[in-house]
């Protein structure tokens, strides 16, 4: 089989399937651990007390309004200043692997992102529909998963396809602090041989990702979406775009 | 313990202030000088992709779908070293000289084509938002292609497309952090150089983020100016 392949391919083909399995795992594991964060964070957000939605702001702002990359390297190097800390916590084990940084470096960020389009989404909901739960006597907390979250994920579900491959070109960042993902072991590659047409195939696996979940994501807005009729799912996009245009910073 | 932390950013050969402020130059001069190939390049290639002629539609379309697909970091170092290699190959056949690309301007090229491609989906939206009479108006006052541009949609075009863009240049504004690792001496550049002399990691990393997120700031509070003067001839509408 090898004999087909150009010989940069031939030798360090594995390795890159290698790189774009660690790629998967950072993008699965933050947007995942992310989800969570990023609903405490709405619901703070969306919290009566008043301190609750101001650090919640902070939060959210701080780490829409900042790159990525300096985020990671706060985390990676400057957590790891504290390593006497970490050690008596326990938790030196964690901190210690590059990985594990990034993964917690990315769930920060796209926690961060994932709440603002959370709470446009929940947003976009019309009053009304509260009003019908509180009248139809369902508690608050039962009407906001059963009346106001379905409809809000039909909001949501294009901005959260945009925002995971925004993740997914983010994570590139993870080869900077020593990640062996996709890019790292291409500039590996890279460096061993000086043979630059690895980063076509490096570009050509990310494309393919990105391509494969922007269709899969219309697939399933079109399923979502299968109850509207044409006009309706029409003003839901223009109203969308209204009201989720991320907010600057 | 903190009076001496905050000691380490005084101006002066003491002080690492003056350092962080030269790269704060560096990430904006950069930012400034690839917005406007993001904006015209965008434009050019919303037109393109626009176009009757599929000579034209298709190339812009692959550009816009690889460029808006690549991490951005991958696409740097294509520009650096690919660009290097280029340059290198062709003079090799006159001189044997090797030449290298500086990070600011591989910086500008890569960040640029990447704003381009996202600036050209803001302007297809912004076309599509422009009432189909406004065109018919122009015809029907016999005014010719490029005055119908100039003086009919550019106007109501840029209004529309204005929130879009600002949201770029945030963007913008953050990736150029990315062109630190091909060593300009940005603000992250520097405050790398900082941590390594000072051993202070924590400290100089959360400064950095302290200087992006104003500048962010700083940044939205203006695009709001410009989103209100632009759109002030619609009030209430």
């Amino acid at each position: 089989m090898s004999e087909f392949l150009p010989p940069i391919l031939a030798r360090y083909g594995d390795d890159l399937l290698d790189g774009f399995w660690i790629t998967l795992q950072l993008v699965g594991l933050s947007i995942g651990f992310g989800i969570v964060l990023a609903s405490l964070s709405t619901r703070a957000r969306l919290s009566k007390r008043w301190w609750l939605r101001w650090l919640s702001a902070i939060y959210i702002n701080l780490f829409r309004g900042t790159p990525l990359i300096a985020q990671l390297f706060l985390i990676y190097y400057g957590l790891g200043q504290f390593s006497g800390l970490w050690r008596t916590l326990n938790l030196w084990w964690f901190l210690r692997d590059p990985f594990n940084c990034a993964v917690l470096a990315f769930t920060l960020n796209t926690a961060a992102y994932q709440a603002e389009i959370f709470r446009g989404a929940v947003e976009a909901v019309p009053r009304g529909q509260w009003e019908g739960a509180s009248a139809l006597g369902l508690p608050r907390h039962i009407g906001f998963l059963k009346v106001i979250v379905p409809q809000a994920a039909i909001y949501a579900l294009r901005p959260f396809g945009n925002e995971i491959i925004l993740m997914v070109k983010g994570s590139a960042v993870a080869s900077v602090v020593t990640v062996y993902d996709l890019l790292g072991e291409t500039r590996l590659a890279f460096s061993d041989t000086f043979r630059f047409d690895v980063y076509f195939y490096a570009a050509a696996l990310y494309l393919v990702l990105v391509e494969t979940l922007r269709r899969v994501w219309n697939l399933l807005e079109a399923r979502l979406t299968r109850h509207l009729d044409p006009a309706s799912k029409q003003r839901m996009r223009r109203r969308k775009e209204s009201v989720l245009e991320p907010v600057a910073s | 313990m903190d009076d001496s932390l905050l000691s380490l950013l005084r101006f002066g050969p003491q002080g690492w202030g003056d350092e962080l402020l030269a790269g704060v130059r560096i990430t904006l001069l950069l930012a400034l000088a690839t917005a406007p190939i993001g904006l015209v390049g965008g434009f050019l290639l919303a037109l393109a992709r626009r176009s009757q002629s599929a000579r034209l539609r298709v190339p812009a379309t692959i550009f816009t779908t690889v460029f808006k697909g690549l991490p951005e970091l991958i696409t740097l170092f294509i520009v650096y070293y690919g660009l290097s290699m280029l340059l290198s190959a062709l003079l090799s056949l006159v001189s044997d000289v090797y030449v290298e690309v500086s990070s600011f301007l591989a910086g500008m090229i890569a960040l640029g084509a990447v704003s381009a491609s996202f600036a050209s989906e803001v302007f297809l939206g912004a076309f599509a938002g422009i009432p189909k009479g406004q065109i018919e108006g122009a015809e029907a006052l016999g005014l010719s292609r490029y005055a119908r541009m100039r003086k009919v949609v550019l106007p109501q075009l840029l209004r529309l497309a204005l929130p879009g863009l600002g949201n770029l240049w945030l963007v913008l504004l953050k990736d150029t952090a990315l062109v630190s690792v091909i060593a300009l001496p940005d603000l992250l550049r520097r405050t790398f150089v900082a941590v390594g002399a000072t051993k202070e990691p924590f400290f100089f990393f959360f400064v950095a983020i302290l200087i992006y997120f104003a500048m962010s700031l700083v940044s939205s509070v203006i695009l709001g100016f410009l989103e209100a003067r632009y759109s002030r001839g619609y009030a209430g509408r």
